[in-house]
C-alpha cells in the first residue's frame, strides 16, 4: 500500500500535487510546504486546503468582519463573542442563550431536501457545542422568482428537508422569513438560525487542554459524505478510480441528532467534557486542528480509531468527510468510563480516537505510520487572509438614479392593495411554516406570523422554575434594499429585526448574522460587502446590540451575475415577564389603533415598486437609528406597563400590508382615518422605524404621554372592531376577502 | 391522599414527553417517567405515550416500538385495563400493537401539517374524556405527516357501530382520514388513540390558542381518584 506518509514525503519532495484541485492558490501551497518545511503529506495537504478554504476560514471576509469586534458597542451581556462555535449572551436570572445563524444555500440548490435538512442538523449542533440545549429553529430563506419551474423544485423540497430534520429532533420553528425574487433562482439562499439556553456559569467551549486527556469522536459513524475535493487526494494517490465519485452533499439522521442533544445533556449534566466541538464542514480536520490550536496546544490521533460506515475510506477521505451527527468531545481519563456509559445509554457510538499532549503538533498515525505532524494553529487560525480590491459598481449611480418618483400611481388603492397582499412575498406563508412543528416542547409564546418568535425559560430546563424570562428573536434582510444601498440596506435589515423583538415587548440585546453575496474575486461584489459590514457595525455600535457571530456565504451567483447582496440580520431580545408579552395585530373590539413613526413619500426598493412596476431604483428608506431606538423604547417600556393590547411592525407595503395583517392576525377589522395629505404615500410607503399598536382608550393618555416623551410621533387612526378593514374615504375591504387574497396565493403556486 | 401517578413513556425520538408530563401536573397528578429499556410500569395508574418519532419512524411509524422492553409489560397490562393514552407517534404505536384496530398512512396531501385544528368529542364514555360532553366542539392543534386513519370496511363498520369513534376532525379533514376520524378507543374504553395534541393546549401563555386538552388530564385524574 502507497501510503503518503511524513516520511515518505520528505524523501519525495518534487512529488506532483493536486493542490489546485483542492482549490489551493500556488502561493498558499507554497506557504505549507515552508511551515511545514517539506511538502505536506495528502493528509496535510487535505487538512491545510480545507482549512484554508474560504467557507473555513474568512480569508476574504476578515478585515472587514473585525469591524464587528472593533466597534462593538458596551454589552455587559455579551458572555462569549464572535469566534467560538455560537455567542453566548446573558439573558438574566443566571441564565444566558446562544444564537447563531448559518447558511447552507450551495447544498439546497444541488439536493433541497437534503441540503436544507443538514444545514438545521448543523447549526443546531453549533448550538449544542457551546453546553446548551437547542431549544428552537427559524429559517431565513430566498428563492427565485415564484412562478419559476425551478423554483417548483427547490422550495417544496428545501421546506421538506426543514420540516422533515426540525420536526424529527423536535425543536420548534418560530419564524423566519420566505422571500422570492428573480435573482435567487439560480442562488436559493437557506440560512438556518438556532437558539439554546443554558446556564451562563456551565458554558463550554471548544478547546482541548490537558495533556493526557483523552480525545474521544461520537455519534453517527464516518461515511464518504461531502469529500468531493478529498477524492482528487485518493485517487491521485492511490490510483483507485473507485473512490473519484463520491456525493458532495452529505445526508442526515434526525433521529441521531436527537439522541445526540440527549447525550449532550446528561454528558454536561454529569460534569464529564472538558472541551466539545461539532465536527461540521472540514470534519475530523476542524475538529482537531482547532481543539488543539486552542488547548494546550498538541493531540495524538489514531486515524484509523474512527469508526467507519465504508471500511474502503482513505485517511484523506476520513480527515475531509463531512458525515453529519458527530461530535468531539475531550475527557479526563477518569471520566472515560462514565461518559461511554451515558453514550451507551443513548445507543451512541462512541470512540477514544487520541490524546492532548504538550507537543505543540498535532500528530496523526495510520496503523503506526505517521501521516500528519503540524502545529495546529497554522491550519485553524493562521490562513491565508486577503485585502481584496473592491470599488463601486458600474452601474451604481444610474440604479440611485432610477427614482420610483416618476412611476404611475394607482387610481384604485383598494385593488392595490390586494394586489400586494396576494403577491408571493407578502402572501401568507402558512403553505410553508404549517409543515413547521412549531408547539413542540410546549414553550412556544409567539411564532409565525407574529413578527417575532417567541419562547418561555422557565420550563424549558430543570432549575429554571424561578425565571419569569421569556426571549425574543426575528430574523430580517431586504436584498432589493441592500441592492440600492449595501450599507443602508444591512441597517434596514438590523433595524427591522431589532424593531419585530421590540414589538413583543422585549429589549432587543444581541445579533447574529448571515451575510450572502456573489463572489469575491469579483471587485464590485467585494464592495457589496464591505460596505454591508460597515454599514451593519456602524449600526449596532449606535443601537447597543453586539453582534455576536454568525456567517459568511460567497459564491452566490451564477456566471458573472450576482444574487442582490443580502445580509440577514437576526436579533436576541429578552422579555423580563414573558407573561406581559404583546400578540400580533389586532386583538380585541374597541381598542384604539395607533401608528408610531414618521411617514414620507420612500417607495425605492418598495413591495409596491417590485409587485406593480417591476421596478427596482432609487434609494432605499431613510435610516434613522436614534428614531429605531427611541420607537423600541416606547414598545418595550409600554409593554412592561401593560398598555399595549396588540402591536405589529411596519415593514414591506407599508401601512397598508401593516393594516391588512393585523385585521387578519384574529379576524378582528378596524375602522381608521390617514393622516397625511396623500392616501397613497400613507398606506404604501416603506418609511423605516414605525410600527402599528393598539391600546385601551383608557390607557391612550399615558400611552401618549410615554411616546412624547421618547420623541416618538404617535398618531391615533381610528378603533378596532367590525369585519372589514375601512380606511374612511379610502378604501373597505371585509376580512374575509382579505384572508382569502392573503391565504390563496401560495397554496396556488405550490399545490 | 397521594396524587394519581400517571407515567409518561420516553422511547428513543420522543419528543412531547415533557409536555406530556406538564400537563399532568398542571392537573395535579404526578408524572412517572418510565423508560423504553426498563420493562418496569413503576406501579402507575395510568400511561401517557407522548408524541415524537420514536426509533426515527425509519421502518413505520410505530413499528419498532412495539417491540420495546417496556410494551412488553405494557400490552398486557391495557388489555386488562390500564388506563392508557396514545397521542400521534403513541396512537401509532398503541395501532402497531394491536391495542387499537386500524393503521395510520401518510397524510392524504402528503405533507406535514401543522395546525390548530377543530375536533368533535363523540363519545365520553372513556377515562380520557369523562370531563367533555358529547358533540362538543374542541380545538386541539395536529402536527403529524402520517396520520390518515385507515381500516378495512368490516373494522371500521364494527368501530363505528361500537361508539368506538371518541374524535372526529371539523371543519376540513387534515389528512384523508376515514369518515374523518381522529381518534379512537378500544372496545373496552380504557385505551384511547389520537392524532390531535392534548398537550399542547392546556396553557394560557403557550401552545394552542385553547386549553380543551386539559380535559383529558383533569378526567383521568378524577377517574383515578374515584376508583
Amino acid at each position: 500500500m502507497n501510503l503518503d506518509t511524513v516520511k515518505r514525503a520528505a524523501d519525495t519532495p518534487d512529488e506532483r500535487q493536486p493542490y489546485a484541485e483542492l482549490g489551493m492558490k500556488p502561493d498558499e501551497y507554497d506557504r505549507v510546504k515552508e511551515i511545514l518545511g517539506r511538502r505536506p503529506t495528502g493528509s496535510e495537504l487535505a487538512i491545510y486546503s480545507v482549512m484554508w478554504s474560504e467557507h473555513c476560514s474568512y480569508k476574504s471576509s476578515k478585515v472587514h468582519l473585525r469591524q464587528f469586534g472593533t466597534k462593538a458597542p458596551q454589552s455587559d451581556a455579551l458572555l462569549v463573542g464572535m469566534g467560538e462555535n455560537a455567542g453566548v449572551v446573558d439573558i438574566g436570572d443566571g441564565w444566558a442563550a446562544t444564537f447563531k445563524i448559518e447558511s447552507h444555500n450551495h447544498p439546497s440548490y444541488v439536493e433541497p431536501h437534503q441540503g436544507a435538512a443538514t444545514g438545521v442538523g448543523g447549526i443546531v449542533r453549533d448550538i449544542m457545542s457551546m453546553g446548551a440545549r437547542p431549544i428552537a429553529v427559524m429559517d431565513a430563506l430566498r428563492f427565485g422568482g415564484a412562478e419559476a419551474a425551478d423554483t417548483r423544485r427547490v422550495l417544496p423540497g428545501v421546506v421538506e428537508g426543514i420540516s422533515h430534520y426540525g420536526n424529527c429532533l423536535g425543536l420548534p420553528n418560530i419564524g423566519g422569513e420566505v422571500v422570492f425574487d428573480p435573482c435567487y433562482l439560480g442562488n436559493p439562499l437557506v440560512n438556518a438560525l438556532c437558539v439554546g439556553l443554558l446556564r451562563k456559569d456551565q458554558i463550554k467551549l471548544a478547546i482541548a487542554p490537558g495533556a493526557g486527556n483523552k480525545v474521544v469522536l461520537f455519534g453517527a459513524l464516518t461515511g464518504p459524505d461531502g469529500i468531493g475535493g478529498a477524492s482528487v487526494l485518493a485517487s491521485a494517490t492511490f490510483e483507485d478510480e473507485s473512490h473519484a465519485k463520491r456525493p458532495s452533499v452529505q445526508v442526515g439522521d434526525p433521529f441521531m441528532e436527537k439522541l445526540l442533544i440527549e447525550c449532550c445533556l446528561e454528558l454536561y449534566q454529569a460534569d464529564v467534557v472538558v472541551g466539545i466541538q461539532d465536527l461540521g464542514a472540514a470534519g475530523v480536520s476542524c475538529a482537531t486542528t482547532e481543539l488543539a490550536a486552542k488547548g494546550t496546544g498538541g493531540m495524538d490521533v489514531r486515524l484509523d480509531l474512527v469508526p467507519l460506515r465504508d471500511p474502503s475510506l482513505r485517511p484523506e477521505e476520513i480527515l475531509m468527510s463531512e458525515s453529519q451527527e458527530r461530535m468531539m468531545a475531550v475527557v479526563a481519563p477518569d471520566d472515560i468510563d462514565a461518559f461511554m456509559a451515558i453514550c451507551a445509554k443513548w445507543d451512541i457510538p462512541a470512540t477514544v480516537i487520541g490524546e492532548v499532549t504538550d507537543s505543540g503538533r498535532l500528530v496523526m498515525t495510520w496503523h503506526g505510520e505517521t501521516i500528519v505532524d503540524i502545529p495546529p494553529g497554522t491550519a485553524a487560525d493562521e490562513g491565508p487572509v486577503y485585502e481584496r480590491p473592491f470599488h463601486e459598481p458600474a452601474g451604481q449611480a444610474a440604479l440611485n438614479a432610477a427614482s420610483p418618483a416618476d412611476l404611475p400611481r394607482p387610481e384604485d388603492l383598494r385593488a392595490a392593495l390586494l394586489q400586494l397582499l396576494g403577491s408571493p412575498n407578502l402572501a401568507s406563508k402558512e403553505w410553508v411554516t404549517s409543515q413547521y412543528d412549531r408547539y413542540v416542547r410546549g414553550n412556544t409564546v409567539l411564532a409565525q406570523p407574529a413578527d417575532a418568535g417567541m419562547l418561555r425559560i422557565s420550563e424549558v430546563m430543570p432549575g429554571a422554575e424561578e425565571t419569569t424570562r421569556g426571549i425574543a428573536l426575528a430574523t430580517d434582510g431586504n436584498g432589493r434594499y441592500a441592492r440600492l444601498d449595501p450599507y443602508a440596506g444591512a441597517q434596514l435589515a438590523l433595524a427591522e429585526a431589532y424593531r419585530n423583538v421590540a414589538v413583543t415587548g422585549a429589549v432587543p440585546l444581541a445579533v447574529t448574522n448571515c451575510l450572502n453575496f456573489g463572489s469575491p474575486e469579483d471587485p464590485e461584489v467585494m464592495w457589496q460587502f464591505s460596505e454591508a459590514v460597515r454599514g451593519l457595525a456602524d449600526a449596532c455600535k449606535t443601537l447597543g446590540v453586539p453582534v455576536t457571530g454568525g456567517n459568511v456565504s460567497f459564491y452566490n451567483q451564477t456566471g458573472s451575475t450576482a444574487i442582490h447582496p443580502t445580509p440577514v440580520v437576526g436579533v436576541l431580545g429578552v422579555i423580563e415577564d414573558v407573561a406581559k408579552r404583546v400578540r400580533s395585530g389586532f386583538t380585541g373590539n374597541g381598542d384604539k389603533v395607533v401608528l408610531l413613526g414618521e411617514t414620507g413619500a420612500e417607495f425605492g426598493g418598495s413591495e409596491w415598486a417590485h409587485v406593480a412596476h417591476g421596478h427596482l431604483g432609487g434609494l432605499p428608506p431613510a435610516v434613522d437609528l436614534e428614531a429605531e431606538r427611541a420607537l423600541g423604547r416606547v414598545l418595550t417600556e409600554a409593554a412592561s406597563r401593560g398598555l399595549l393590547t396588540g402591536s405589529h411592525d411596519l415593514s414591506d407595503g407599508g401601512l397598508a400590508i401593516a393594516l391588512a395583517e393585523a385585521c387578519l392576525a384574529q379576524g378582528v377589522g378596524c375602522t381608521v382615518s390617514l393622516t397625511g395629505d396623500d392616501a397613497f404615500v400613507d398606506l404604501f410607503s416603506e418609511s423605516a422605524s414605525r410600527a402599528l399598536v393598539t391600546v385601551r382608550p383608557e390607557s391612550f393618555g399615558a400611552f401618549a404621554e410615554l411616546c412624547a416623551a421618547h420623541e416618538v410621533p404617535c398618531y391615533g387612526l381610528g378603533t378596532t372592531g367590525g369585519a372589514a378593514l375601512v380606511v374612511e374615504g379610502v378604501l373597505d375591504i371585509p376580512v374575509a376577502e382579505l384572508r382569502e387574497t392573503h391565504t390563496g396565493a401560495l397554496p396556488a403556486l405550490f399545490g | 391522599m397521594s396524587a394519581a401517578r400517571v407515567g409518561v413513556v420516553t422511547f428513543p425520538g420522543t419528543l412531547d414527553d415533557q409536555d406530556a408530563a406538564r400537563a399532568v401536573r398542571h392537573a395535579g397528578g404526578e408524572a412517572v417517567p418510565l423508560w423504553h429499556a426498563d420493562p418496569d410500569l413503576k406501579g402507575v395508574d395510568a400511561v401517557f405515550l407522548p408524541g415524537g418519532f420514536s426509533y426515527g419512524d425509519y421502518l413505520r411509524c410505530g413499528a419498532i416500538s412495539r417491540f420495546a422492553p417496556l410494551m412488553e409489560e405494557l400490552i398486557p397490562a391495557a388489555r386488562a385495563g390500564l388506563p392508557v393514552l396514545g397521542t400521534c407517534n403513541g396512537f401509532q404505536i398503541l395501532c402497531e400493537a394491536h391495542l387499537l384496530p386500524g393503521a395510520l398512512m401518510r397524510n392524504a396531501g402528503l405533507h406535514y401539517v401543522c395546525r390548530d385544528q377543530g375536533i368533535r368529542v363523540e363519545t365520553t364514555a372513556t377515562p380520557w374524556t369523562s370531563d367533555f360532553t358529547e358533540g362538543q366542539e374542541i380545538v386541539l392543534p395536529i402536527k403529524h405527516g402520517e396520520g390518515r386513519y385507515v381500516a378495512d370496511p368490516a373494522t371500521l363498520a364494527a368501530i363505528e357501530a361500537g361508539g368506538q369513534v371518541v374524535f372526529r376532525y371539523t371543519g376540513g379533514n387534515p389528512n384523508g382520514s376515514l369518515n374523518d376520524i381522529a381518534g379512537i378507543r378500544n372496545e373496552a374504553g380504557n385505551i384511547v388513540g389520537l392524532m390531535p395534541h392534548p398537550e399542547h393546549a392546556v396553557e394560557d401563555l403557550t401552545g394552542a390558542p385553547s386549553t380543551d386538552g386539559r380535559a383529558f388530564f383533569t378526567s383521568i385524574l378524577k377517574k383515578l381518584v374515584n376508583a
